[in-house]
């Protein structure tokens, strides 16, 4: 069906969107990679102005301090915690929500609201309302009981964010799940169940396979989302505490410290990780999704 | 044959599934409650749940103090134009991927799905300079360009999903019938294509809405969103309990009913049709 002509009407058409998104990609992307070679410190006294080049400097002042591991292995204990809490507990929470219950609609509204809640508003209200060491509810809890209070994100923040987040995304990851339960041959699980085959094994060998692609999407839609996580830091705890992400270790170098020859060297680092990252996904999503 | 389920076991799922429910939704639920107590009900201790005097001052307060309206009108601008600019630009692309596709259509789309995994913090520091040379820094336009850019691939993803489940065969039985290219349009391609499109705006003016890196770094007074008016109450303004959560109440209140509406599309659209 598809003509020469139809052929250059596609091209035509879907030229807007590739040299948009080619340009959006490319130019900063150039611009990051020549500041990461310049000694350029816009507001530091004496101004030292984009002086190129200062070869591979920024790289290795970068790489080597240890902020930089720091960041790297915190951005991969918040992604991989919120990822492991949020899958683990949207398969619990999918396959609850699957049974016959009353007021089965209503419940779901309640479970997926957080995840439509602005990242600054629930940051805030997590901050101030719930962890505050004075006047937050989980410190008056822990008083009832006798125990006491923790003081969230100074005591434990990595822990505290990870709560935050995964309170956002536990949502996402139950509502794709649920769908997904909900497709299964109920008569497959029937015979399984008639057969004696115990709810563990029934779980193991049928619901969990099914459910692998409907995992596959959930993971690979949250680190695309999780890799870049900000507002929630940057509202908490600012970057304190052992809670810098690599994304929030650049931010700081470009826009606080307003070294932007050191910052963008570690752009281009994050680049180049969230690659590695990409192509790994990309290949499972290659693999399971009919483009 | 449906399994006979015994009542008993039916309440043990309701009350289990009710609890966690409730426990999830109860942040939400103490804002929008703590949003209508004084500042001293607020940070009551022990605290205090229903049975105080309800007050809308803080509303009339947030609203008054730091004219909530003018953000209000920011996002609506900001998440109203970049779905509004990414449609125009992802119907043709998407269009053309699903109904003529070439060789390397896989490729390019996987192409863009991988822009969205360029960290957004590598190339800030180039589009602020950017920004400021055009002179567009804090300007709604330059905000609603960023915000569609940021959403554009995932756009043109979903509608690229939605177009690929129009069944060509109907296409082709319009064209056998006679049906020349503009009734095909309009009478067989329209009718099909609308809920897609009409999904993908709803859920990409949710992102939109809550997008947070971009208008939190690119804005500082004349077009700052909402998300930025939150954060704003980070410290100390955000000691003030009360009118924190008026500010919240409002600022996810519409969102939040637009979501829920769109929950099955959600499914949907953002796992590109991978989970139905």
């Amino acid at each position: 069906m598809a003509t020469q002509h139809s052929r250059s009407a596609a091209r035509l058409m879907m030229s807007p969107a590739v040299i948009l998104l080619l340009g959006w990609m490319l130019v900063p992307l150039i611009m990051t990679l020549y500041f990461s070679f310049t000694d350029y410190r816009p507001v530091a006294l004496p101004p030292t102005v984009a002086e190129c080049c200062v070869g591979f400097e920024n790289y290795v002042r970068f790489f080597t301090a240890s902020a930089f591991m720091d960041s790297v292995w915190t951005t991969l204990i918040m992604v991989g915690g919120i990822l492991a809490i949020t899958v683990v507990g949207g398969i619990l929470l999918a396959i609850l929500l699957d049974q016959p219950m009353w007021g089965q609609g209503v419940v779901r509204i309640l479970v997926i609201a957080p995840f439509f809640v602005m990242p600054t508003v629930s940051a805030l209200v997590w901050k101030n309302m719930f962890m505050d060491p004075v006047n937050g509810l989980l410190t008056h809890l822990w008083e009832f009981f006798n125990a006491t209070p923790i003081n969230w994100l100074t005591d434990v923040p990595l822990f505290s964010i990870i709560m935050i987040v995964s309170w956002q995304w536990l949502p996402f990851a139950t509502l794709i799940l649920l769908t997904a339960i909900q497709s299964l041959d109920s008569e497959q699980l029937e015979a399984a169940e008639m057969d004696g085959a115990p709810a563990i094994k029934r779980f193991w060998y049928i619901i969990l396979p099914h459910l692998a692609r409907a995992i596959t999407v959930v993971i690979l839609i949250q680190t695309i989302f999780l890799l870049s996580i900000f507002a929630e830091i940057f509202v908490t705890t600012n970057g304190a505490f052992g809670t810098r992400t690599l994304t929030y270790l650049v931010y700081q170098r470009v826009l606080e410290s307003q070294n932007v020859g050191l910052g963008s060297a570690g752009g281009i680092l994050a680049v180049i990780l969230a690659n590695i990252v990409a192509i790994f996904l990309m290949r499972i999503v290659g693999k399971n999704l009919d483009a | 044959m449906a399994r006979a389920v015994t009542t008993q076991k039916k309440a043990i799922y309701t009350v289990a599934a009710w609890g966690i429910g409730l426990l999830i939704f109860f942040p939400i639920l103490w804002t929008f409650l703590t949003s209508f107590k004084t500042e001293g009900t607020a940070v009551a201790d022990p605290p205090v749940f229903l049975f105080f005097d309800w007050t809308t001052d803080n509303y009339t307060v947030v609203q008054e103090r730091s004219n909530y309206m003018r953000y209000l009108w920011n996002s609506v601008v900001i998440a109203g134009g970049s779905t509004l600019l990414g449609v125009i630009i992802a119907v043709p692309a998407a269009w053309s991927m699903a109904f003529v596709p070439g060789n390397r259509t896989k490729d390019i789309l996987l192409w863009m799905l991988s822009t969205k995994m360029l960290p957004a913090v590598g190339v800030l520091y180039p589009i602020y300079i950017v920004l400021i040379r055009l002179g567009v820094l804090d300007t709604k336009g330059a905000l609603i360009v960023v915000v569609m850019m940021i959403n554009l691939p995932i756009i043109i993803w979903m509608l690229y999903t939605y177009f690929k489940e129009i069944p060509v065969d109907i296409l082709e039985a319009a064209r056998m019938d006679g049906a020349s290219l503009r009734n095909e349009i309009i009478h067989v391609l329209t009718p099909m294509a609308i809920p897609g499109i009409a999904s993908t705006i709803l859920l990409n003016v949710i992102l939109a809405w809550n997008e947070a890196f971009w208008t939190l770094n690119l804005t500082a007074d004349d077009a700052a969103p909402l998300t930025a008016f939150i954060a704003s109450y980070s410290s100390p303004e955000g000691l003030f309990y009360a009118k924190l959560s008026a500010a919240s109440t409002m600022a996810i209140a519409p969102i939040l009913i637009l979501g829920w509406f769109s929950q099955k599309q959600l499914v949907r659209g953002l796992t590109f049709g991978a989970v139905k």
